[in-house]
């Protein structure tokens, strides 16, 4: 079953553009850059979008950056909003029910084929935006102090190196300069192996909020929509302070934390924080789609 | 083949099955009529284990349904309502990956292929190619739904509405089609609410109206003789002179006779020089028989659409 859904998704056409799309607002954002030679400030903006003039190989971490709060929340809402409620007005769950396909296999197929494609759009993203930093943006400085740009995260890792552990919403500020310990070409293939597979897990609470809401309505809209309003509101509650007693367990609250794979040593407090969260939120909602799931009566 | 006892599905307040005691024989051509509303695609949902019955019980193939689904639907094809397909994708690989969400590893795997191509062939959609389904004529789906439900060699196909969207020639092939498979030892069972479709097709005959069974029995038993014959005659007054008392019902030249032997009352007629333009022994039309045993609603069961 895991195989149909991964036939599935990689067949639809839907897949495809949204993975270009994706990969074209780092470019668009490249392509500025170039053109302009304007970058934020530092501290201020995007994650490592200041030093991306001074080393185009850091623009993988730099793009990743600027999809993670919307554009990848927003695909993987609508792939895993989609999952079961798509199939549902096509028509085509009650024949896969009938073949039969369990429905705990079919749910936990959905899930999977939804995790395969974040991998799939982030790893995209990855490549092609180091493609283009190296390209547009120019190669490296690391080159020139004797670290060649091994990999994507190669500019991020000896950016980030040493400096002081800060909480993940900071890391934005903290891309200063590209002092500090070199990391070796290992280093940096683990650590950018790290950032994506935790990028891709930061992903997984809102797949399984919509995963759930899925199973309630026949509208794939729906179900995008309400874990894209819950995505919304767990955004702003952490950045409120009033909400502080919460913000712990919001899905968000530790999206940023990947950058700390690039720090000398790695801080593993809110890397581990993330994947817990993470790991409760797809518990909770996977048992409720399946509580839901199991015992409903298709009749769409 | 399929039997339930009280059977009953509640929506709420709604009762959509009630008390249904479906009896389908090993080897039947079943036709479940009933008008649109009835309860026809709730009863044929709980059979395959997608909605929940509320109380009753369900055999199929001798097994209970929904705790054996995964033992009793892979020999069952199914057709429920609407065909559905992925729209970007070849009928072909429609049915391809439809199999494949199925049991049945890599014996079925090795196998597939032939049994796609052989589906396809049966509903005539072999030469389609390659072209999406969304590129689809109605029928084309309704037939490649029909293909979808063939693939494992089911022995007991399960149609909602089969002729749905089907030209005169498609309901033909259809009907060819099931007639074949069910010689082949495949048991039918199909719902509509087209009772010529029925009438042509089944060899046994559930009624619902309102959720209840009203009428379960074999077409033949249903249509047989009346013990009255139908005499159309242009001497219709001396006819009922002659026969004063057996002349049941009298339409125009219509006379409906209680007589045993159609042969007998011919030669009796035509003995005392009266003319008899066509005569043979009375049967109910099915429309007759669901019409006398439906109630409210049964105004939507037409013979034709």
């Amino acid at each position: 079953m895991i195989a149909v859904e991964l036939v599935k998704l990689l067949r639809r056409p839907r897949t495809w553009i949204s993975v270009l799309l994706t990969c074209a607002l780092p470019f668009m954002v490249a392509v500025f850059i170039t053109i302009t030679h304007l970058v934020p400030p530092p501290g201020q903006g995007s994650a490592f979008l200041s030093a991306v003039l001074q080393d185009g190989a850091l623009y993988p971490a730099a793009a990743l950056a600027l999809v993670l709060p919307v554009f990848l929340p927003v695909a993987v809402a609508v792939v895993a909003g989609d999952s079961i409620a798509g199939e549902a007005t096509t028509g085509t769950l009650r024949y896969l029910l009938v073949r039969p396909v369990g429905r705990t296999r079919l749910l936990v197929a959905k899930l999977i084929s939804v995790i395969v494609y974040v991998l799939l759009v982030v790893l995209a993203v990855t490549f092609t935006a180091y493609a283009t930093g190296v390209f547009l943006l120019g190669p490296s400085q690391a080159a020139a102090v004797g670290q060649p740009p091994p990999g994507p995260g190669a500019g991020a890792g000896a950016g980030l190196a040493g400096q002081a552990p800060t909480a993940g919403q900071a890391a934005g500020g903290a891309v200063t300069s590209l002092s500090g310990t070199p990391l070796s070409l290992l280093q940096v293939t683990e650590r950018t192996a790290g950032a994506i597979a935790f990028i891709t897990v930061s992903m997984l609470g809102v797949a399984a909020i919509a995963l759930f809401l899925s199973t309630i309505t026949d509208s794939a809209l729906g179900s995008a929509l309400g874990a894209l309003a819950a995505l919304v509101a767990s955004e702003v509650l952490v950045t409120l302070n009033a909400a502080t007693v919460v913000q712990p367990y919001l899905p968000t609250r530790y999206w940023l934390a990947w950058v700390d794979f690039f720090r000398q040593p790695i801080f593993w407090r809110d890397i581990q924080r993330g994947f817990g969260i993470q790991a409760v939120y797809v518990v909770v909602f996977l048992a409720a789609a399946w509580a839901n799931f199991s015992t409903k009566d298709i009749t769409a | 083949m399929i039997v339930t006892r009280a059977l009953t599905k509640r929506y709420g307040a709604v009762t959509a099955v009630r008390s249904v005691d479906l009896d389908v024989r090993e080897g039947d051509r079943y036709g479940l009529l009933g008008p649109n509303g009835s309860g026809k695609t709730t009863l044929v949902r709980m059979l395959l284990g997608l909605v929940y019955a509320t109380s009753g019980e369900i055999e199929v193939m001798g097994r209970r349904i929904p705790r054996h689904v995964r033992e009793v639907l892979p020999q069952v094809g199914a057709l429920i309502e609407e065909p559905a397909a992925y729209p970007h994708l070849s009928g072909r690989a429609n049915l391809a990956l439809l199999d494949a969400a199925g049991p049945g590893g890599r014996a079925a795997r090795r196998t597939r292929r032939r049994r796609v191509d052989e589906a396809l062939e049966q509903v005539g959609l072999a030469g389609v190619g390659r072209r999406p389904v969304k590129a689809y004529s109605l029928g084309m789906r309704q037939r490649l739904g029909l293909a979808a439900a063939l693939i494992r060699r089911p022995r007991l196909l399960v149609l909602d509405e089969p002729g749905n969207g089907l030209d005169p020639r498609g309901i033909r092939d259809l009907r060819e089609l099931i007639v074949g498979l069910n010689e082949t030892g495949v048991t039918i069972f199909l719902s509509s609410h087209l009772l010529a479709e029925v009438e042509q097709l089944c060899t046994r005959v559930g009624v619902l109206d309102a959720g209840r069974l009203v009428l379960q029995d074999d077409l033949a038993v249903l249509r047989a003789p009346t013990g009255r014959v139908a005499v159309d005659t242009p001497d219709a007054d001396q006819v009922a002179a002659l026969l004063d008392g057996q002349v049941e019902h009298r339409d125009g030249q219509h006379l409906l006779v209680r007589y045993e032997d159609a042969a007998a009352l011919n030669a009796r007629l035509v003995g005392a020089g009266l003319r008899v333009s066509a005569i043979g022994p009375h049967q109910r039309t099915l429309e007759e028989i669901v019409l006398s045993v439906t109630g409210t609603g049964s105004d939507h069961i037409g013979s034709s659409e």
